[in-house]
């Protein structure tokens, strides 16, 4: 899967939550909402965090919010949102957080592609604090597809 | 040579850290397969590997291995990735 255009349904910026339950639970309804999951995902994204610890805050600032292709995905799909306020996760290098992406995949092997234009995009340093300031949506897939501000 | 990346599911974090791997090895001119696969298998295929590149959460749950555990902090640092996998293949 290529990295899905992100409909404006995806994109939730500056949105307040009280804790990282709360912010992945943000991440996850906005895959709901753009019809990509089930409510069962993001309880399953919220599990991965109890069972394995804030691994998924994987850069400073930024968690990848993410579970297990199953029944519960419908297609591929990817939110994200920004924090008005960061968002401690627990994480010894990476809090507090200020951007939540949500991911699920059909398929596992399918996420690759769409990982790589990830990092991509995140590769660059600039991208997550770029990403925590945006105001517009066209902002938000300018910076996760590398170019310029719309 | 053989490179894993762990994760909780197998997925998004350890194929962020595959793929940024990949670009490494190919910066430093050294060839390896690089497989993410999630914590529960990581007995499995991490079997026969000589690095495994995961997140401080997991270094626990891997347990006894033959293979360098490498504790990777910034997965889109690939300066980080670059000094760390280097000092790992040594």
């Amino acid at each position: 899967m290529s990295l899905p255009a992100l409909a404006d349904r995806a994109i939730v910026l500056r949105a307040r939550a009280h804790d990282w339950r709360a912010a992945v639970r943000l991440a996850g309804d906005a895959l709901v909402e753009s019809g990509c999951t089930t409510a069962e995902y993001t309880e399953a994204m919220i599990r991965m965090v109890d069972d394995h610890g804030p691994y998924i805050v994987i850069a400073p600032g930024l968690a990848l919010a993410h579970a297990r292709p199953g029944s519960d995905v419908r297609c591929d799909g990817l939110s994200v949102v920004t924090l008005a306020e960061p968002v401690e996760f627990g994480h010894a290098h990476n809090d507090p957080v200020r951007v939540v992406i949500g991911l699920a995949g059909v398929a596992p092997d399918a996420h690759l592609e769409a990982v790589a234009q990830l990092a991509n995009a995140f590769n660059n340093a600039d991208a997550i604090p770029a990403l925590a300031e945006a105001t517009t949506r066209d902002e938000v897939r300018a910076i996760l597809t590398g170019g310029a501000p719309a | 040579m053989k490179i894993v990346t762990i994760c909780g599911a197998g997925i998004g974090s350890s194929g962020i850290l595959k793929v940024n791997a990949e670009r490494v090895l190919q910066r430093l001119g050294l060839t390896a397969t690089v497989v993410a696969a999630d914590i529960a298998s990581v007995g499995r295929v991490a079997a026969d590997a000589q690095v495994i590149l995961t997140s401080a959460e997991f270094v626990e749950a891997i347990g006894p291995t033959r293979a360098d555990v490498v504790v990777i902090e910034n997965y889109f640092d690939t300066g980080e990735l670059s000094t760390k996998l280097e000092a790992a293949i040594g």
